[in-house]
């Protein structure tokens, strides 16, 4: 695809654009305050002001203290260090609960984990992809030491786990708890770490309209976590590197934009978007909603269109410019289904036909519209071309 | 995004011979839903015995409906002996290549003409001889015969180059030593080198039918026992011949309750409560007329 043809970009739980705002306020310190925020002098320390003030940012966002946010590369270290971290500090003894719908940043080190004899109780989801309550408990009621680590939002589907409730759950049996909150974290408005008992958060810049490259881990004071990446004393010793200046100062103008938009009423515009794109395309036979609507991220719809596959209605949807996502196998990456849809036990009527439409600040109605007038004859072409479906 | 050739692109948006065939010489059907990718394959046949129309659906990613629209350009014209020799990689030549990931969408062009094929020949629906091709892949129904030929065709060297033209191991993973030891008997009897353990595993033993016994009078682990009997004899390979399982979950009084396992478990649980096998095969064998079985 040329750069001069329009783009309907539907695919913002994947990645966002990075806000122009963003890009101003990161500008200078690529060039002339080029400083290192650790050096012993005015023109170093005069960037070090500039990342102290975007923690305090990512403070007011996450409603806690300026000392517990550690910037990170991205949302995967940040998850990383939580798990590794933790187990390290609490000992191999440690049980690590989770849930069968993680991304790989927390499937993968878990079964790192499981793989060198720690323990690791996943935890399943129903139809509608909300967490198995009563086995969250049963697990919890395990001695010794537990980690808990669970998504505040799902990135397929957008269905939002109670987090709240699963972290006071989790501190009453005495559990650390991690959430990876990558997703929810300025597309929903109550992450709130003065409200929700957690002991680690991790969130990344690049799905809040920051650049790629940046992360945090929120750190509740006293939390046992070993540092991930060791050298030098930055982030208080919590993790090594030398500060990502630029990137630091663009996250702190895209956290306080989140929540500005939070505030002033975007994200339920977004949702008013998104429902009216789930409704336009449910008139399209044979198609279904996958995810907990009633608890659901407000910019994400996964839909199931039965009897055709995924990668083929992405091909037709991005010669018309739209950019989309899907859990089938063929883009998976790997001959499967993807987990989550799986683990949600979707007929594999629709498993191999989901699309997943994400929506940003930047979406209008007539991004809606176009994806409206296109999605129908997409559909009606590969049904023809199904060996299924037919009546 | 995958590198598709602009050939494989031409074929996706522009698929040739769409469609079905009234009574058609020979129908293929390969794939499932389930699975991800499904083709079925119809032609017709001239006087002279050489493919006058051939037609196709295809339930798949774009390089499998590219892949199945070349099949049909390439074999209209053929006469079927003609047909049969050709292979995944005349496809995959035909669209300027596939990517590695993508080969089986070759792979199932090149099955459902050999079961056109055979459906034209034998009038059966199923090409491959179950008993002596062992399903190797029960998450996406691969047997062995399958994939020592795309190892052949394809000249595959390793375990990931077979789940790509295959899909075999691509879900689970769990066969993957199985697939590892068909490439090093296939890749010695390439090089003339002695195979390594190529004895095939001893035949099981032929089950001995089950006793009927009072089922209801029985203890409880003495009922586990004589279910998981009957299971493992009488239901258990008719299952495995569609790539699937059955787990005994628990045994109360006369219920028993059975999961069923595999990627196709779906599937399975479908036929089940068609047929009743599993319920009639335990009544019948156990004598046990009051046994129900429960799906958990």
């Amino acid at each position: 695809m040329s750069n001069t043809e329009p783009v309907y970009y539907f695919d913002n739980n994947a990645t966002t654009r990075c806000a122009p705002e963003v890009v101003e306020a990161m500008l200078p310190f690529f060039s002339e305050r080029y400083g290192n925020a650790s050096s012993m002098h005015a023109f170093g320390g005069a960037v070090a002001s500039d990342v102290k003030a975007a923690r305090a940012k990512v403070a007011r966002f996450l409603r806690c203290e300026p000392e517990e946010v550690v910037f990170t590369s991205c949302g995967s270290e940040s998850d990383n260090n939580a798990l590794f971290g933790t187990v390290e500090a609490l000992g191999p003894q440690t049980t690590v609960i989770t849930s069968a719908v993680e991304h790989p940043a927390v499937l993968e080190p878990c079964r790192w984990l499981e793989n060198n004899r720690v323990r690791v109780v996943r935890i399943g989801v129903d139809r509608l992809g909300a967490l198995d309550m009563d086995a969250y408990r049963a697990a919890l009621s395990r001695p010794g030491p537990k980690l808990v680590s669970l998504m505040w939002a799902n990135n397929e589907t957008g269905t939002v786990f109670p987090i709240k409730e699963c972290a006071e759950l989790a501190k009453a049996a005495g559990a650390v708890f991690h959430t990876d909150a990558t997703q929810a974290a300025g597309k929903l408005g109550e992450v709130d770490m003065s409200d929700v008992p957690a002991d680690m958060l991790s969130f990344s810049g690049h799905k809040l309209h920051a650049p790629k490259g940046i992360g945090v881990l929120y750190v509740r004071r006293g939390t046992p976590v070993r540092p991930f990446l060791l050298g030098g004393h930055q982030e208080k010793g919590r993790r090594a590197g030398t500060e990502n200046v630029p990137y630091i100062v663009g996250l702190g103008r895209a956290v306080e934009m989140a929540r500005e938009e939070i505030e002033g009423g975007e994200v339920a515009r977004i949702a008013r978007l998104r429902d009216r794109l789930q409704e336009g395309l449910l008139k399209i036979p044979d198609t279904v909603v996958n995810g907990d609507q009633a608890h659901r991220l407000p910019n994400t719809l996964n839909i199931s269109f039965e009897y055709i596959e995924g990668e083929a209605i992405l091909f037709h949807l991005s010669d018309a410019g739209i950019c989309a996502s899907s859990g089938s196998a063929c883009t998976s990456g790997s001959l499967d289904a993807s987990h989550v849809l799986r683990a949600m036990d979707v007929p594999f009527t629709a498993l191999h036909g989901s699309i997943r439409f994400s929506l940003s600040r930047y979406n209008t109605d007539a991004d809606v519209d176009h994806v409206l007038e296109t999605m129908p004859g997409i559909v009606g072409t590969l049904r023809e071309l199904s060996p299924y479906g037919h009546k | 995004m995958w590198d598709y050739s602009e050939k494989v692109l031409d074929h996706f948006h522009h698929p040739r011979n769409v469609g079905t065939l009234e009574n058609p010489d020979g129908v293929g059907e390969v794939g499932a839903l389930a699975c991800g990718d499904a083709l079925k394959l119809m032609f017709k046949l001239d006087k002279d015995g050489r493919i006058a129309d051939v037609k196709f659906q295809t339930f798949g990613c774009a390089s499998a409906i590219a892949s199945s629209s070349a099949l049909t350009e390439m074999i209209k014209g053929m006469t079927l002996e003609e047909a049969a020799k050709v292979t995944n990689a005349d496809i995959a030549k035909y669209l300027d290549g596939l990517p590695e990931q993508k080969m089986h969408c070759s792979v199932m062009g090149m099955e459902a003409l050999e079961a056109a094929i055979a459906n034209y020949r034998t009038g059966d629906t199923t090409v491959r001889q179950l008993k002596d091709d062992p399903l190797v892949c029960t998450c996406f129904n691969v047997h062995e015969s399958e994939i020592v030929e795309a190892i052949r065709i394809n000249k595959l060297t390793t375990v990931e180059q077979v789940t790509n033209y295959t899909k075999a191991g691509g879900a689970c993973g769990k066969c993957k030593g199985e697939i590892a030891k068909i490439l090093d008997r296939e890749l010695a009897a390439a090089s003339g080198a002695p195979a390594p353990e190529a004895a095939p595993a001893p035949a099981p033993a032929p089950a001995a039918p089950a006793e009927p016994v009072p089922f209801a009078k029985l203890s409880p682990a003495k009922k586990v026992l004589a279910v998981e009997k009957v299971l493992e004899a009488e239901v258990r390979p008719a299952l495995k011949l569609d790539g699937g399982d059955i787990e005994l979950v628990d045994v109360d009084g006369a219920k028993v309750q059975v999961r069923f396992l595999g990627h196709c478990a779906g599937c399975m649980a479908a036929a089940f409560t068609r047929n009743g096998l599993v319920e009639k095969k335990l009544r019948d064998l156990l004598a046990a007329p009051d046994l129900e079985v429960e799906l958990v």
